[in-house]
C-alpha cells in the first residue's frame, strides 16, 4: 500500500431523511483543525444519500472545502451493504489519509464494514483526535512516524483512555463519539467544490429489504443540545417526582435529562438518558439531582462547564466530579430552590 | 438450522482494570463475566431453538480459561462450544479478532451467526460487522427482536430515533442489543450436562482460511500508543447544610457567582 499516496481528511456527513445530523457538522468542525497540521489542508464531506446534493452548501458553510456526492435511489434509507459500498468506494478513488465517521447508530454499523472491506484500522468512540508522532516518545529501534492520527478513546466502562494509532494502513479511521467535537462556525454563502460520483448499486443477497419504518417521536428536546441540564437519577424516587425537576428546568430555563437507572425503571424514555450507554453531553450547567455518580454517568457529563449535584448520601461518587455539592433531601431544597431562582430572574429581568 | 453465537469473555468493569507493561490488558489478573450483550445473543438463539428447533454452537477466543463462559452457554442450552486460543492470536485489535473469528467459522455450518453489539471491555461494537464482511453476507446489526421467516430472517433494527423491520435471507450475521431479553439462568440439570458435552478446542493450525498477516498483534492494523486510567477533574466543594433553606442559598449564591442567573 503507497501510504503516501493518501492525502486530506475525509468525514462522513451523515444525513437521515434529507436532512444532515449535527454529528456531520461536529466532524467537519474536528476534520479543519486536523488538517492544519497535515500536508494537504483541505477537508472533504462524503455526502451519500437519494436527492441529497442540496445538502453540500451547508456542509462548505462548515467548513467542506469538497464534497463528494454519491446519489442513488438504492441510498435513499440507511442500508449497511449500498452504503458500505458507496463508502469503500469512494475511499479506494479519492483516498483520504484520515476518514472520519460519527459513533452513531448508523457509523458503528457502517465504519466496522468499511475497514474490514478495505483492510484499515478503526478506532471507535473517540473523544480526541490529535495529529503527532507514533510512537509518542521516539522508541529505540522502531521508526517514529510524523503526522499520525492519534486517536483516544476511553474503554472499559470509562476507567480507562486509551490512545490508538494506525501506522501502517489508510485511511487512518475512526468513529467518533456525537456531541464532544465543537462545530466550526457557519461560513455564510460558503461554496464547496462539488464532485459527483456513482459506484454503480447492483443489488445482490447483502441488500436488506426494509419492511417498515416505524419513527419514535419523543416530543422531548435533544439533551445534546441544552445549555442547562436538570438531570434525575433513581433518588428523584418515582415517575411524578420528576415534576421537581422540570419545574426547576422550566425556572431557569433548562432541559430535563436523566441516569440509565430511570431509565431501565421505564420512568424516562432512553433519548433522555445522560452516560456512557446513552448520551454525551456537555452544558453550561448541569445538576445532577438524585443521581449516585456511576463512572457509566460521569463519562456522559464530566466535560459539563459546571456540575451541581444534590444527594442525601454524602459519600455518592458524584460529589467526585461535582463542582459545587450539597449533601440533603432533594425533596426540601428542589421547590425552594425553584422558587428562589424564579424570583431572581425575574428581578433580574425587571 | 444452525446458529453460531460469539461469546466473549470480559473483565467484570466493575472491578480495577490491569494493563501490561506493552499497554495492553493484562486479562489474567481481572474477574471475569460472559459479556451482557453477548449473553441476550445467545439467549436470542437459544429462544429460536425452542421455537423452532436448532443446533446452536458457541463460540469464543480468548485465554484457555475462557471455556468458562462456553461451560455457562451449554448450562444454559447451548448444544457445543469451540475455543480459539492460541499464543500467536493475541493482542488483537478488531480487525485481526474478526479475521480470526470469521477463519473458525469458515469451519462450521451456519445459517445464522448472532454476536453481541458491544463487548464491555472495548466497546467497539467492531467486531460482529467485520465478521460477516470477511464472511462476505449481510449484517444486520442492533437487533431488538429477530424472527424466522422460512429462509429469511426479520428483525427489529433499532436506531437512535426510529428502527426499522429488515427481512433477508440467511446466512446471516446479527448483532444482539442487550435490550433483546432477559437471558435465562443456567439449570442445574443443565450445569450437570454441560461438563458431558462436548467442547472443542482450535489452535492457529486449525484455522486453515486465516492468512498470518492477518492475526494477533502484529496482524492488527490499530497500535496502541498510550492506555492508563482516566485522569478525572478532582470534586468541588461538598456542603452538608443544617437546614434545605441553607442548601438553596449556598447554590443559589454559586449560580449567581458564576452569572447563571
Amino acid at each position: 500500500m503507497g501510504l503516501e499516496e493518501y492525502k486530506g481528511v475525509a468525514v462522513f456527513a451523515q444525513q437521515v431523511d434529507g436532512k444532515l445530523s449535527s454529528i456531520a457538522l461536529e466532524l467537519l468542525g474536528k476534520g479543519k483543525d486536523l488538517a492544519k497540521d497535515l500536508d494537504t489542508k483541505e477537508v472533504t464531506a462524503v455526502l451519500i444519500g437519494s436527492g441529497v446534493k442540496g445538502l453540500a452548501d451547508e456542509l462548505a458553510e462548515y467548513g467542506a472545502d469538497r464534497v463528494i456526492l454519491v446519489d442513488d435511489p438504492e441510498l435513499k434509507e440507511y442500508r449497511t451493504e449500498p452504503y458500505a459500498h458507496a463508502l469503500a468506494s469512494v475511499i479506494n478513488e479519492y483516498k483520504p489519509e484520515i476518514m472520519l465517521v460519527g459513533a452513531t447508530a448508523i457509523g458503528r454499523d457502517l465504519g466496522p464494514r468499511v475497514s474490514a472491506r478495505i483492510h484499515t484500522g478503526l478506532t471507535a468512540d473517540c473523544t480526541q483526535l490529535d495529529i503527532g508522532d507514533f510512537p509518542l516518545e521516539p522508541v529505540e529501534g522502531k521508526e517514529t512516524k510524523h503526522k499520525q492520527l492519534l486517536m483516544t478513546r476511553p474503554a472499559f466502562g470509562g476507567n480507562t483512555i486509551a490512545t490508538i494509532a494506525c501506522p501502517n494502513h489508510r485511511p487512518q479511521m475512526a468513529t467518533v463519539r456525537p456531541g464532544v467535537m465543537q462545530k466550526a462556525d457557519p461560513v455564510k454563502g460558503a461554496k464547496a467544490e462539488i464532485v459527483e460520483y456513482n459506484p454503480g448499486f447492483k443489488p445482490d443477497n447483502k441488500y436488506v429489504e426494509i419492511q417498515e419504518i416505524v419513527k419514535e417521536v419523543s416530543g422531548v428536546a435533544d439533551i445534546m443540545d441544552a445549555k442547562i441540564l436538570v438531570s434525575g437519577g433513581r433518588g428523584v424516587g418515582s415517575p411524578e417526582n420528576f415534576k421537581l425537576l422540570e419545574d426547576l428546568a422550566d425556572a431557569i430555563g433548562g432541559t430535563v435529562s436523566c441516569s440509565r437507572a430511570v431509565v431501565d425503571a421505564g420512568w424516562k424514555p432512553k433519548d433522555m438518558q445522560v452516560g456512557q450507554t446513552g448520551k454525551t453531553v456537555r452544558p453550561q450547567v448541569y445538576f445532577a439531582i438524585g443521581i449516585s455518580g456511576a463512572i457509566q454517568h460521569v463519562a456522559g457529563m464530566e466535560e459539563s462547564d459546571i456540575i451541581v449535584a444534590i444527594n442525601k448520601d454524602e459519600d455518592a461518587p458524584i460529589f467526585d466530579v461535582a463542582d459545587y455539592g450539597v449533601v440533603g433531601d432533594l425533596n426540601k431544597i428542589l421547590p425552594d430552590l425553584t422558587e428562589k431562582i424564579r424570583a431572581a430572574r425575574a428581578a433580574k429581568a425587571n | 438450522m444452525k446458529i453460531v453465537v460469539c461469546v466473549k469473555q470480559v473483565p467484570d468493569t466493575k472491578g480495577g482494570v490491569k494493563f501490561k507493561p506493552d499497554g495492553t490488558l493484562d486479562r489474567a489478573a481481572m474477574l471475569t463475566i460472559m459479556n451482557p450483550d453477548d449473553k441476550s445473543g445467545l439467549e436470542a438463539a437459544l429462544r429460536l431453538k425452542d421455537q423452532y428447533g436448532a443446533e446452536v454452537t458457541v463460540l469464543t477466543m480468548g485465554l484457555p480459561k475462557a471455556d468458562a463462559v462456553l461451560r455457562e452457554a451449554m448450562a444454559m442450552g447451548a448444544d457445543r462450544g469451540i475455543l480459539v486460543t492460541d499464543r500467536v492470536l493475541g493482542g488483537a485489535d478488531t480487525w485481526a479478532t474478526s479475521s480470526t473469528l470469521a477463519a473458525a467459522i469458515k469451519n462450521l455450518d451456519y445459517d445464522l451467526i448472532i454476536t453481541g453489539r458491544q463487548a464491555i471491555d472495548g466497546d467497539t461494537a467492531q467486531v460482529g460487522p467485520q465478521i460477516s464482511e470477511h464472511l462476505d453476507i449481510p449484517v444486520i446489526s442492533y437487533a431488538a427482536d429477530i424472527k424466522i421467516d422460512g429462509d429469511y430472517v426479520i428483525v427489529r433494527r433499532q436506531y437512535d430515533d426510529r428502527y426499522h423491520v429488515l427481512k433477508v435471507k440467511m446466512p446471516c450475521l446479527i448483532t444482539a442489543l442487550q435490550e433483546l431479553n432477559e437471558p435465562r439462568y443456567m439449570t442445574p440439570g443443565g450445569i450437570f450436562d454441560a461438563f458431558d458435552k462436548e467442547t472443542t478446542v482450535w489452535g492457529r493450525a486449525d484455522l486453515k482460511e486465516l492468512a498470518d498477516e492477518n492475526m494477533g498483534l502484529a496482524g492488527s492494523p490499530t497500535q496502541i500508543a498510550k492506555a492508563s486510567d482516566k485522569v478525572r477533574k478532582g470534586a468541588g466543594e461538598k456542603v452538608t447544610p443544617d437546614s434545605p433553606q441553607e442548601g438553596v442559598e449556598y447554590i443559589i449564591n454559586k449560580l449567581s457567582e458564576k452569572h447563571v442567573i
